[in-house]
């Protein structure tokens, strides 16, 4: 397996008014890998996200993809590149049916250099690559699921949907804000397959996740966050055991 | 004690009438056709049936050149996600630049409205957008100021006619060229409208009004979007400024009028707001209504008020969601 580093974070700082959110976090990771991200609340790592995606400006730090520095870019530039992520608080587009919501992706320049969307300019087309989309990940073709509301679904295939939404994009690199969180322990057992094949598929993804006996099944190497710093980084069995991962989420023993 | 509620049911000839059974007889054909026939029929007819009233025949352009104005606030509003009150800088644009293609430039009429169209279009887009990445409120505070600065740029560098306008402008051919210029054009930016925000570019735009940062993840610029959809709103304001400007053979400072911005919005409300249709059967009312109630003098404005109050409180859907929904269901009580 090739080790080459597609995303490298450096240095990343950012304060909110005297809050100091992130302090120089930095982290490689390589193509094809599965890295979560754990930490207690507020512990900065949707900040994080937002830093690299483009959403937050950092103070400080520089953000590689393949060697190319794309720190302080604007979000639908670093989408543009191959960059893709779902948002914790799911918003889909409310007043179009599931499948309609890819229209949106699927109509952006990255899906026309990609082949996302195969093109021929006929208006139908779209609407069938998008259909194809939603059955790769998991909603059934023939039910009536693909062609509801997107208000009207339950919350784990809204879940499903914001995947869908990045994958129409044919993304490098995915990050994941809490995509199993809300979900029952069944719908996660469904989603989990999914997450192992677009790794097989050479996707690189970035895991934030509470639930953390579920993000150890898939995920390669862990890190972990608390007040903005990163305290511990590696295989899951060993961050889940260091002391600082323990007193961030326990409490430290001595009062 | 039983509890009765009530039940929306869809009507069984919608059932019947949707998808390649509505070819199946004409009464489910005529469900179909039936409203938009008589809209369209209706309306370019109104010019021949209001020869027995000549007065109100010149309220047919203006009520249209409003229902444009109306068309681009719901579409921008409702669709886009801009509350834009910058109708009368659409309009005062428009008839400023038509003027002076016309009288400074002698361009004939058939080409000044078109380029004063085109142009306008690109300069408002380009004006608007500094506040492009405003949303809700405060992009209307800033539209609304627009014309306001226009006249009194104006006014005090006494360029553009100053206060006295721009006069000596061509008129067209003749009265029912007038007419048919501005009715046609309006039904054909209703329809092309209602295609338009159902195309794939018009569902990315639908977009960023329900989720500009899913838009901005799936590697589309909003404000390019969005500069886009007011550029096809400011198209619809500016050409309603241009042909009004040609009609009235003068273009001034009341182009700037905030009635341009207010009635607009006021015809939405009334008529139901997304559903593009309503903002122009708003208009169709509210206009013919602000004529009728002239003959009140200032009284107007509160029976005006009062309407429009009551319109808000007691039906806020507006007509048109209204009707759609009493033409498509039926109500009945159930017991629960």
């Amino acid at each position: 397996m090739s080790e080459e580093i597609i995303l490298s974070v450096q240095g990343i700082s950012k304060t909110f008014g005297g809050l100091k959110a992130l302090a120089d976090v930095g982290f490689d990771i390589t193509r094809g890998e599965v890295y979560g991200i754990i930490g207690p609340n507020g512990s900065g790592k949707t900040t994080l996200i937002n830093c690299i995606t483009g959403f937050i400006k950092p103070n400080s730090g520089r953000v590689l993809f393949k060697e190319k520095d794309i720190t302080g870019w604007q979000p639908h530039k670093i989408a543009h590149i191959g960059i893709s992520r779902t948002f914790q608080i799911m918003r889909p587009y409310y007043s179009l049916p599931a499948y309609k919501n890819l229209i949106v992706p699927l109509w952006s320049p990255r899906a026309k250099t990609t082949g996302g969307w195969r093109g021929g300019g006929k208006h139908g087309d779209r609407d069938t690559v998008a259909v194809d989309i939603l059955e790769e990940i998991g909603f059934e073709r023939d039910s009536r699921v693909p062609y509801k509301l997107a208000s009207t679904l339950p919350t784990g295939y809204q879940k499903r949907l914001e995947l869908a939404r990045c994958m129409a994009m044919r993304p490098e690199i995915i990050f994941c804000d809490e995509v199993f969180s809300g979900l029952s322990m069944s719908e996660i057992a469904g989603m989990l397959p999914l997450i192992e094949k677009m790794k097989s598929e050479g996707i690189t993804l970035i895991m934030i996740e509470h639930r953390l006996r579920e993000l150890f099944r898939v995920a390669d190497r862990v890190m972990a966050l608390n007040f903005g710093e990163k305290i511990a980084e590696g295989e899951s069995s060993v961050v889940i055991e260091n002391k600082k991962v323990k007193e961030a989420y326990l409490g430290s023993e001595e009062v | 004690m039983e509890t009765m509620r009530k039940e929306r049911i869809d009507r069984g000839v919608r059932v019947r009438a949707s998808g390649l059974y509505a070819i199946s007889s004409w009464r489910e054909m005529l469900y179909l056709m039936g409203p938009p026939l008589a809209l369209i029929i209706g309306v370019i007819l109104l010019p021949v049936i209001l020869e027995l009233a000549p007065y109100w025949k010149r309220v047919i352009n203006i009520m249209c050149v409003y229902a444009l104005l109306a068309l681009s606030f719901d579409f921008l509003a409702n669709y886009v996600g801009l509350v834009c009150l910058g109708g009368a800088f659409f309009v005062g644009v428009g008839g400023y630049l038509s003027a002076i293609f016309n009288v400074y430039l002698h361009f004939p009429v058939y080409l000044s409205i078109p380029l004063a169209t085109i142009c306008g279009a690109f300069i408002c887009t380009f004006l608007l957008m500094p506040c492009l990445p405003l949303r809700g409120v405060y992009f209307a505070i800033v539209t609304l100021m627009y014309p306001l600065l226009a006249t009194r740029v104006i006014e005090a560098l006494d360029i553009l006619g100053g206060t006295n306008g721009i006069t000596g402008l061509d008129s067209l051919p003749n009265e029912y060229v007038e007419h048919y210029a501005i009715i046609l054009m309006t039904l054909f930016f209703l329809y092309a409208m209602r295609r338009f925000v159902n195309q794939d570019v018009g569902l990315v735009i639908r977009g960023v009004k329900d989720n500009d940062q899913a838009v901005k993840a799936s590697g589309i610029s909003v404000t390019k979007m969005k500069a886009f959809a007011v550029c096809i709103a400011a198209f619809m304001g500016c050409f309603g400024g241009a042909y009004m400007s040609h009609m009235y053979m003068w273009s001034g400072l009341s182009m700037f009028a905030l009635d341009f911005s207010i009635i607009p919005m006021a015809s939405v409300v009334i008529g139901g707001g997304g559903t593009l249709l309503g903002a122009i059967i708003g208009s169709f009312i509210l206009v013919p209504l602000s004529e009728v109630l002239r003959n009140f003098g200032t009284f107007r404005i509160v029976i005006y008020c009062a309407l429009l109050t009551g319109f808000i409180v007691f039906k806020s859907e507006g007509i048109m969601v209204y009707a759609m929904r009493k033409y498509h269901q039926f109500e009945r009580w159930v017991k629960v």
